[in-house]
Formats: C-alpha cells, sequence, structure tokens
C-alpha cells in the first residue's frame, strides 16, 4: 500500500564515480540546507502570539453556577464514573435549610476534586452531566512546581459570580433548543 | 645583551626539564617536560637565526612525535602498582652502564676543538632560502639518500603493520 | 621612533586580541542562529533585540556555574588542558594580516603584528601543538570518554596535519615564499590562489575542519557515544575555555583561508577606485572580515548539513583519499611550475 507519493526505491547498486566522490552530494544537501533558511519558520512565540483556539477545545473545567449563582452540581457522580482516567473524586452532602440560594438541588457536593495530572480532556465528564453542572472551557491548565497543586479544588473548579465563564459556544443547536423548554424543572431558572 | 639573557634561561629551562624528565614519577609528567625541553631547544635555535630549524624542530618533535608518544603513555595505563620490582642487580647494572656512557660522553666532549661559529652575525644564515640551496646543491646526493631511507623505513613500517601473508 | 613602533605593536596585538575574542563570542551566537535559520526556527532572540546579548548570557551563565574537578583527577594537568588549548587558538592569529599599512603621521604602519619570514611553518607547528590542550584534558580527567575524545582528537589531528601540510607546500612551492605577507601582496598583483590551487583548497578545508574538531569531523566530542568526548568531566569556565578555543580556531582557519586562497584583504579593482591610503585599507580591511565571515558561516553550514563521519571512514579520507590528492597535487604543481620555469625544454 502506497500512503504517499514521496517514497522512494532504493537499490543497492554500486556506486559511479561522481556518486564516490561525493562533492556533488554534498552540494545539493548544502543547497536544501540553504533553500530553507529562506523560508518562514512556523514558530509561534507563545507568550506574547497564540494560536488560535477552537471554539470546541477542551481546556481546564468549570462548574458552572445558574443565573441567581445558585452551584447546578448535585453530587450524582456520573461525571466520576464516566472519567477514563477517574480524576474526579467528590463528596455528597444534603443542603441543609437556608443553603438554597446556595445550591440548586437538594444535594450537593460538599467536596469536589479533578486530579490535573490524571486529567485527559476528553470530555466525557461534560456528556455525562445531567445538570449542565461541569464544562471544559478554553483555558489552559497552569504548571506548577507541586504534584499537590495540580489537584482543583472546588474554589479553583466553581466559578466566580463575578467573572463567569461563558459556555454558550460549547452547547450544540439541539441542547440551545431544549433550554427554551421551560417546562422542564432543569431549565427552571430558580 | 638581550640574547644573552634568553641564552641562559632557555638553558636554564631546558637543562631543568630535561632532569625532570628522567626524575618525574608519572611518564605523562615526563613526556610533557620532554615537549618543553624541546621548546626551549627551538628556541636556542631561534638565538642563532636557524628559524626554519626551529619550527620544524616544533613541528615534528613536539607536534608529532611527542603526541604519539603520550598517545602511547594514554593506551599503556601505567601506575605505580603495576610497575614490576627491579631487583637491586639490574639497578647496580643500570648504574654502571649510564657512568659508562657518561664517561664516553665526557671523553668525547673533551676532544671536540670549540669552532668559533664565523657567520654568527649573518642574519640569513639559517633561513629556508639558504637551507634549500645547501640540500638541494652541495649535499643533494646525501639528502636524496636519506630521503630513500625513509621511504624503506615507511614500506617496513607498513610491511610490518600488516598481518602475514599466507 | 623605536617606542612608537613598540607602542603601535603593544595596541595591535590587544586589538586583534579583542577582535578575536568578540568574534568568538559572537560566533556562538551566529551558531545558533545559523542552525535555528537552516531549521526553519527562530533561534535565540529573547536577550536584547535579535537576542544579540546571548553571548553576554551565556558567558554569565558560565561563570556562575560551579567549579568542579572529579576526585580522581589529576588536578595541575587538568587545568592546564583548557589553558593550553585556549594558548594555542590565540597564538595563531599573529601572523595573519588583517589589512594594508596605515600611515600615521608620515609612518606606515603594518596591519600584521608580525611578518616572519617562516610564517606558515610557524602555522604548522602551533597547529601541531594545539592537540595538546584537547590530549592533556581528556587524559587527565580519568574517564574513559574523555581518553577516547582525547585519543581520538589526537589521531584525527596527526592524519590531517599531513595531508594539510601536503596541500600547503603545493601553496608554497608556487608562491615561492613562507611569508602570509607576500602571499598576499603576490594575490594582490595577480588572480587569487584558488584559481591555481583549487585541489589544494579543497584539502585544505577539509583538513581545517578536521584540525578545528568541527563537524562532521566533531569525533573528539560526539555527544551521542562520548557523552562530551575531552570535555565530558568540565564545568563552568574551564568547559567555556574548550568550547571558545574552538570558536577561535573557527575564526582563525577562516581567516587562513581567506589569506592564503581567497587574495587575504585584496579585492578586485582596489586600485581603480581612487582612494587614498588610510580609507583603502580600512575598507581592505572590512573586505576581509566580510571573507572571514562568509567562512565561518560556511563552517555553521557545512555542520548543520553533513553528517558526521565513523571513525574508520574519517581515518580512510585522511589517510587514502587526501594524502594521495595532496601528494597527486603536489607532483602537478610540480610539472606545471616545471613547464613555466623550462626545464623540461
Amino acid at each position: 500500500m502506497q500512503l504517499t507519493n514521496r517514497s522512494k526505491q532504493v537499490a543497492d547498486t554500486k556506486m559511479t564515480w561522481l556518486e564516490r566522490i561525493y562533492l556533488p552530494g554534498i552540494f545539493k544537501g548544502m543547497m536544501i540546507t540553504l533553500s530553507h533558511a529562506f523560508k518562514k519558520a512556523p514558530t509561534i512565540q507563545y507568550p506574547e502570539q497564540k494560536r488560535p483556539i477552537a471554539p470546541l477545545y477542551r481546556g481546564q473545567h468549570v462548574l458552572k453556577r445558574d443565573d441567581a449563582g445558585a452551584e447546578r452540581c448535585t453530587a450524582c457522580g456520573l461525571c466520576a464514573v464516566a472519567c477514563p482516567a477517574e480524576a474526579i473524586t467528590m463528596v455528597a452532602e444534603e443542603r441543609a435549610k437556608g443553603d438554597e440560594k446556595l445550591y440548586r438541588e437538594e444535594k450537593y457536593a460538599s467536596s469536589y476534586e479533578i486530579n490535573m495530572l490524571r486529567c485527559i480532556f476528553c470530555g466525557l465528564c461534560e456528556e455525562a452531566c445531567p445538570k449542565e453542572a461541569i464544562f471544559l472551557t478554553d483555558r489552559i491548565v497552569p504548571s506548577t512546581f507541586q504534584r499537590r497543586d495540580f489537584i482543583y479544588g472546588k474554589d479553583k473548579l466553581v466559578e466566580k459570580m463575578d467573572q463567569r465563564i461563558d459556555v454558550s459556544l460549547r452547547q450544540t443547536n439541539n441542547l440551545a433548543e431544549f433550554k427554551k423548554n421551560t417546562s422542564f424543572a432543569h431549565n427552571k431558572t430558580s | 645583551m638581550i640574547t644573552q639573557y634568553l641564552f641562559y634561561f632557555l638553558t636554564f629551562v631546558a637543562i631543568f626539564c630535561a632532569l625532570l624528565v628522567v626524575f618525574s614519577k608519572n611518564p605523562i609528567y615526563s613526556a610533557l617536560f620532554l615537549i618543553v625541553t624541546f621548546f626551549a631547544t627551538a628556541g636556542h635555535y631561534f638565538l642563532l637565526n636557524a628559524q626554519f630549524l626551529a619550527a620544524v624542530h616544533i613541528m615534528v618533535y613536539a607536534g608529532a612525535i611527542m603526541v604519539l608518544f603520550i598517545y602511547v603513555i594514554m593506551m599503556l595505563n601505567l601506575n605505580q602498582e603495576i610497575e614490576p620490582h627491579k631487583s637491586s642487580l639490574i639497578k647496580i647494572a643500570a648504574t654502571l652502564c649510564g657512568c659508562v656512557l657518561g664517561l664516553v660522553l665526557v671523553a668525547a666532549l673533551r676532544e671536540t676543538d670549540v669552532v668559533a661559529v664565523s657567520d654568527y652575525t649573518n642574519p640569513g644564515i639559517g633561513l629556508i632560502e639558504k637551507l634549500g640551496n645547501v640540500l638541494f646543491g652541495t649535499y643533494m646526493v646525501p639528502f636524496e639518500i636519506s630521503t630513500v631511507l625513509f621511504l624503506s623505513a615507511m614500506v617496513g613500517a607498513v610491511f610490518l603493520s600488516k598481518k602475514t601473508i599466507h | 621612533m623605536l617606542s612608537s613602533e613598540i607602542l603601535y605593536k603593544i595596541i595591535l596585538i590587544l586589538a586583534v586580541f579583542a577582535v578575536t575574542l568578540v568574534v568568538a563570542m559572537w560566533s556562538t551566537y551566529a551558531e545558533r542562529k545559523v542552525a535555528a535559520v537552516l531549521q526553519d526556527r527562530l533561534g535565540p532572540n529573547r536577550a536584547g533585540p535579535f537576542g544579540i546579548l546571548q553571548p553576554m548570557a551565556d558567558g554569565l551563565k558560565m561563570f556562575m556555574k560551579e567549579e568542579f574537578i572529579p576526585g580522581q583527577a589529576d588536578k595541575q594537568l587538568f587545568v592546564l588542558g583548557p589553558c593550553l588549548a585556549m594558548l594555542t587558538a590565540l597564538m595563531t592569529g599573529v601572523v595573519i594580516p588583517w589589512g594594508g599599512d596605515l600611515t600615521i603621521g608620515g609612518h606606515a604602519y603594518k596591519l600584521q603584528i608580525t611578518d616572519i619570514n617562516i610564517g606558515i611553518l610557524y602555522l604548522l607547528g602551533v597547529v601541531s601543538v594545539g592537540v595538546y590542550g584537547i590530549m592533556i584534558g581528556g587524559w587527565s580527567s580519568n574517564n574513559k570518554y574523555s581518553l577516547i575524545g582525547a585519543l581520538r582528537a589526537s589521531s584525527q589531528m596527526i592524519s590531517y596535519e599531513i595531508a594539510m601540510g601536503l596541500a600547503l607546500i603545493s601553496l608554497i612551492m608556487m608562491t615561492g615564499t613562507l611569508s602570509l605577507g607576500e602571499i598576499v601582496g603576490q594575490q594582490d598583483a595577480g588572480f587569487a590562489n584558488i584559481v591555481y590551487q583549487p585541489l589544494g583548497f579543497l584539502i585544505f578545508l577539509i583538513c581545517a575542519f578536521a584540525e578545528t574538531n568541527r563537524a562532521p569531523f566533531d569525533l573528539p566530542e560526539t555527544e551521542s557515544e562520548l557523552i562530551g568526548g575531552y570535555h565530558t568531566e568540565y564545568s563552568s569556565m574551564k568547559l567555556g575555555f574548550f568550547l571558545f578555543a574552538e570558536y577561535i580556531n573557527m575564526f582563525i582557519s577562516s581567516a587562513l583561508i581567506a589569506t592564503l586562497y581567497f587574495g587575504g584583504y585584496n579585492f578586485p579593482f582596489q586600485h581603480s577606485l581612487g582612494l587614498d591610503g588610510n580609507m583603502l585599507s580600512m575598507l581592505q580591511t572590512f573586505v576581509f572580515f566580510c571573507k572571514v565571515f562568509f567562512f565561518i558561516f560556511f563552517y555553521m553550514w557545512v555542520r548543520w548539513t553533513l553528517p558526521r563521519f565513523r571513525y574508520d571512514q574519517l581515518m580512510n579520507l585522511g589517510w587514502k583519499v587526501l594524502i594521495p590528492l595532496a601528494i597527486l597535487n603536489l607532483f602537478i604543481t610540480g610539472i606545471v611550475l616545471g613547464f613555466r620555469n623550462g626545464f623540461f625544454i
């Protein structure tokens, strides 16, 4: 099977005199390297220039709040089950009286941790979530020096109300259609 | 005046390093001191206006022959431990041989007349043109014969390094 | 009169010393930049504009590193090795003519430290001694990789010195002088020597690559098999000296190639420009440095194009190809000179 047309049939024939003195070959090689001097370097100088990121880029996770500011996650554990890398751990707890403003559902995650060293950013957690609570965003997980710094708790995952993270690009048209249907409890605003 | 000081300096360096060649324990150090001795000797040639001789001396002795010496010494891995113990009989014999050689040298030197260098002030005496003219004029035949000698030595070396031909 | 001459010589020596060091320093930058450009990369560009201050950063790094001498090493020789490498690298610049005469206060000063009449022999002598730095450094490290690197370096340099010397003998036969100043002067009158000695030039070029331990002849320091070769155990500025000596050697040998085969500081139609002495000399020096920089670039260009030789290939090339070719070149030169001088008529 031929994958490309660049493959070259080689033969173990005796070299001709011109080939044996190597000088034409060396000259040819030198010209090839020199020709590369006039090509544009494809380097992207990272901190100043950034590679354009696809709208569906799968980066650091976010735990969404709803418009009123309550956490959407109900600690059902489906994301942890779906995760092929077993990166997600959570502890569920019953919502106390008076915490309705903080948590949308009657059960919530008192602790929710993602190990970013294990995570393979496949996005299966996002797909598994029935509550539209977890999303992958276009943010890159920054590097640190300690392993423990890569275990992200709720302090890093839950979005702040004053700096909300737009995930509308990750929602398909079907989902947008479905969200208009307010008869489902899922889509109620509060 | 300055040449005289240079002469004394170079002589001191040459003799001192030549002694160190003999007295240093480590063969690498011996070889390195021998190189310094060669340089001092080349300096003497320079003082005698024999520039060609000086340059060739450094090139051939310091640059080629001593490199081969050091090459071999490096490969041999000479240590104090593996040096074979020499019996006192051999030591006495060696001392005697050395004394006899010294005697011969002293006797030979005593017999030699010190000839004053006639052309000492001629700046062109050691230059390469003069040397070439002498070598390819007056001493043409001995020079060519010595080249044949070198050639035969080379052939002999190649022959020895080849494996025996069946 | 005499004291002004001595003062001028001292200034010239310091100037050549400084220029050599500066060129060698920025050669390290140029090496990285050329490598990057030939490989479609950008190369160093963070320190200063276009990364031009990179050699400063590298030098600072070298100075700040820990100075380490292995416990089993021979201390004196371990220090002597890089010193010798640096010394022999710097000694060669003495005989190279850097430009024409400068006339200051009615007295002509040569832009050459000394024009000794055995210039080429001096060069060969210094080059042949140059191997000691590497040998001593490699041996005293007490490390088998260093030792193999040192042995390779010495055998390689001895082998290629012969072919280089033979190639130079053809040139000497043709020019009839050993003084570099006169060789350059002759090329002003006629064509550059490359026209008469193309084969000799090729042999000299290849040998110059081998003598400076540059790719494709960098067997003494093959990273892939000998870790670093003779400088495996070296650190800090002692390592810097070894690396620096290589770049100085590269600069000096580029200057030599330009001097011996490409007319030195002369350039075509220089006398029809109508410039007066000092202006012409400065222009000549500029042209000379352009030639030198081209050959430094050529060194790097070759390094990033050709793969390294295998050891037996290296020895085969040296003994079985270059030396016979050099002797053939010598023979042809002799016959042509004989015809020209009317020996065979």
